[in-house]
């Protein structure tokens, strides 16, 4: 019962959303890309895409600055 | 030697730029000088006067568009290379359009909002395009925090302890380590398979 944030292991919450995910892991909203075993998930979806047990998430954070 | 096999697979190689400030201009030169045979450059900004303590621009080029003025610059220093200069405003469900038939495309955005759509887009609109993408290259010194970070063909080369520019510094070496980081990269994939060290 647990999935991968980014390479590390979290504890699997059932009917998480991605929305909560980030809540819980203090991530800024609208600066990240979210992929769930590789897949993009859009941000229109993040309240309404729920995290599967196993599952490998990554957030990438991008930074201002060009 | 494979120097010519290189040669010859970058002048057949397309890659696409959006942005074309501090990351952007300084790619598409390394691509340029290292002899690419087609850019995309995409951006719908002006050169202003604060742009040149790091943009690969030059005081009689204020006020002139990013893209024309690129444009001539790549042209002076490397006259083969095919350039595509688009004039636009990257706007949501249409800014892959113009990257639908590069080989890699190269995300030099300035806000992180921006940068985050825009790859949310290519990943999901164009999924088979390699992307390389920059992130926190505002401050001074701290070479050694830049790293690379990939995930499938997402290859991003970014610092992520440092502040965002709204807070930091942008100025010529360090938003130049990235620029080139990701031109070494394009060219890293470019190549693959040719035998190249």
């Amino acid at each position: 019962m647990s999935i991968e944030v980014n390479s590390k292991p979290m504890d699997w919450i059932e009917d998480e959303t991605i929305k909560q995910l980030l809540k819980r892991m203090n991530y800024t909203f609208p600066l990240v890309v979210v992929k769930i075993d590789s897949q993009v998930i859009p941000k229109a979806k993040y309240s309404e895409t729920i995290i599967p047990d196993n599952s490998n998430v990554e957030v990438i954070h991008l930074i201002s600055g060009g | 030697m494979s120097a010519d096999k290189v040669a010859e697979k970058l002048k057949a190689s397309t890659v696409g730029i959006a942005g074309l400030g501090g990351l952007g201009s300084n790619v598409a030169i390394a691509l340029a000088r290292s002899g690419i045979g087609r850019l995309v450059i995409v951006d719908f900004d002006e050169v202003e006067k604060s742009n040149l303590n790091r943009q690969a621009y030059d005081m009689e080029q204020v006020g002139q568009r990013k893209t024309e003025a690129l444009m001539y610059n790549i042209e002076k220093m490397n006259p083969e290379v095919d350039v595509t200069a688009i004039f636009q405003k990257l706007e949501p469900d249409m800014m892959h359009f113009p990257f639908e038939d590069v080989d890699i495309v190269v995300e030099a955005l300035d806000s992180a909002e921006t940068k985050v759509a825009f790859i949310e887009e290519i990943m999901l609109k164009l999924p088979d395009k390699p992307i390389i993408a920059a992130s926190g290259v505002s401050g001074i010194g701290k070479s050694e925090r830049i790293s690379i970070h990939k995930s499938g063909n997402f290859f991003l080369v970014e610092d992520r302890e440092a502040p965002s520019s709204d807070d930091g510094i942008l100025l010529a070496p360090r938003v130049g380590l990235f620029a080139y980081w990701q031109a070494n990269t394009v060219l890293e994939i470019l190549t693959e398979g040719l035998d190249v060290y």
